[in-house]
């Protein structure tokens, strides 16, 4: 982890052009869980590949976390820690953990990402922008958000090495799943330094229509 | 292939149609649901080649380095799914089937919806396809099996049938949008709205996007035009109107500039194409539905 920044991702605006043949920096190798150092350090933009365990979680799963929390129940896992993958996987085909594993829009947890951020989440891995009562709670509690990228669900699936049911097990592909992945990429987008790569990338290449 | 006119072939007495002698053909509701079986699965695990030429020229008009890597893995994942028999995305979402039928023809042994949603459960079961469907918004039960299939019907001349399928993924659907124009908004507020639309879907959508667009009719008829605007073939083929061919070109600049860019990272291509269909309408009318589709295009059309 070397925390330094990648400059062909900067969001100091500039001519796109310049930036056209720049090769990105290669991907960092993260061992999960991830620490409080690692996700300081990290920079929206950065490419890495993460290694180690998982939970996932999706939208009927996290209206349960909700409920379990107002009703003043445990969790089904302690979120202090942990990495959050927002996915619903296709059926694994026999001899295989999982089927097509891809990630899915994380705006639809919202609404509820504070309640697990404020507990201690420090990564969430999905696709698309998050609120900014999201981004304020991660920035205040050290929790990075990455995106992996969606439609690369066949080649994702191949990263991961193990799958077992924690909860909700009558969700089926919405049930709560302990991974194990192996060389995930994915791209950091929201870093705890006011870095958004959903803003400052489309804002470098933005042009005016002909 | 079925045989075209069964009952003349037959020398049975053709149903007398009109006043004049002519061929009901006999299409069995089983052949339907074979046939949706086996295009689901393909959808799913191939995306079609015409889809894999587009990304390609996307890659070599993709100008922001993270935007190539993203293309570059679209590419790798289309091969991997293919040759994994794996679906290509995990949302293999809602099967929708347009189904443009001969008025001269005669579906036999059964239900045709229910031949159509036996066809959706078998090709989801058997190509390890995520069943995505509750069978209600309120309760939100999992039907299990991906059933129903959306379906749009349509008459036509003819004794053939048109079956296309669209697997159409949430995350991009939601981003989709309607809205009542005036005719003083004119084509200028049409293109605001169509790129107002392409921004606040952002990487929601899963850029780049195949866009369809469907003008005039009703409310609910510029939906539909959008969402069939999806299935035309080849991807990024122009429309056969050329003005509405000059309106898509200015719509895929208008997009690209949004700097959106693949997977939503920022870059030079945020849409592979634009496919916008046309009705008449009322005169005090300009609807526009704005259908989203992501790079994972799934789409397979044949003729019974």
């Amino acid at each position: 982890m070397t925390g330094s920044r990648d400059a062909s991702l900067a969001s100091t605006p500039a001519d796109p052009t310049q930036h056209a043949d720049r090769v990105r920096k290669p991907p960092t190798s993260i061992r999960l869980p991830l620490d409080a150092d690692t996700v300081r350090e990290l920079r929206s933009g950065d490419s890495v590949l993460l290694s180690g365990p998982l939970v996932t979680g999706r939208d009927a799963a996290h209206a349960r976390f909700a409920a379990a929390l107002s009703a003043g129940e445990a969790l089904p896992f302690d979120p202090a820690g942990e990495t959050l993958y927002f996915v619903g996987p296709t059926p694994a085909r026999p001899g295989h953990p999982i089927g097509a594993a891809g990630p899915t829009t994380a705006s639809r947890m919202d609404a509820w990402s504070p309640l697990l951020v404020e507990r201690g989440l420090r990564g969430m891995i999905g696709k698309g922008r998050r609120s900014d009562a999201v981004k304020d709670a991660m920035a205040r509690h050290g929790c990075v958000y990455f995106g992996a990228i969606e439609g690369t669900a066949a080649l994702l699936s191949q990263c991961v090495t193990s799958s077992e049911v924690i909860a909700y097990e009558d969700l089926g592909a919405e049930a709560v799943h302990r991974l194990e992945v192996r060389d995930f990429p994915a791209l950091v987008v929201d870093d705890l330094h006011g870095g958004d790569l959903y803003r400052d990338g489309p804002a470098r290449w933005r042009r005016v229509a002909r | 292939m079925l045989d075209a006119y069964p009952l003349a072939r037959s020398g049975m007495r053709p149903r007398r149609v009109c006043g004049k002698p002519c061929g009901v053909r006999e299409i069995p509701v089983d052949e339907v649901a074979d046939t949706v079986r086996r295009l689901c699965v393909e959808a799913n695990h191939e995306l079609r080649g015409d889809h894999v030429d587009v990304l390609r020229r996307a890659r070599e008009r993709e100008q922001s380095p993270i935007g190539r890597e993203v293309l570059d893995r679209l590419l790798a994942n289309a091969e991997v799914s293919a040759r994994e028999r794996i679906a290509f995305c995990q949302d293999t979402g809602y099967a929708v089937c347009f189904l443009e039928i001969g008025q001269d023809v005669h579906f036999t042994g059964g239900s045709l919806a229910a031949a159509l949603d036996r066809g959706v459960a078998e090709g989801y079961r058997e190509g390890y396809l995520r069943a995505s469907l509750v069978r209600s918004p309120v309760d939100r039960r999992n039907t299990g099996d991906n059933t129903p299939a959306m379906v749009h019907y349509d008459l036509v001349e003819g004794s053939d049938v048109r079956l296309t399928l669209l697997v159409k993924g949430a995350g991009c659907d939601n981003m989709s949008a309607l809205r009542m124009l005036t005719p003083a908004a004119g084509v200028e507020g049409m293109k605001r709205f169509v790129v107002e639309t392409i921004e606040a879907a952002g990487p929601s959508a899963s850029p780049p996007v195949t866009v369809g667009i469907g003008m005039g009719g009703t409310f609910d008829r510029a939906a539909v035009l959008a969402k069939k605007a999806l299935t035309r073939e080849p991807t990024g083929s122009p429309s056969p109107d050329p003005r509405l061919a000059e309106l898509e070109a200015e719509l895929v600049d208008a997009i690209d500039a949004t700097g959106i860019g693949p997977a939503g990272f920022g870059g030079t291509v945020t849409t592979v194409a634009v496919h916008v269909e046309a009705y008449p309408t009322h005169i005090a009318a300009f609807p526009v539905a704005v259908n989203l589709d992501c790079h994972s295009h799934r789409v397979r059309a044949v003729t019974l």
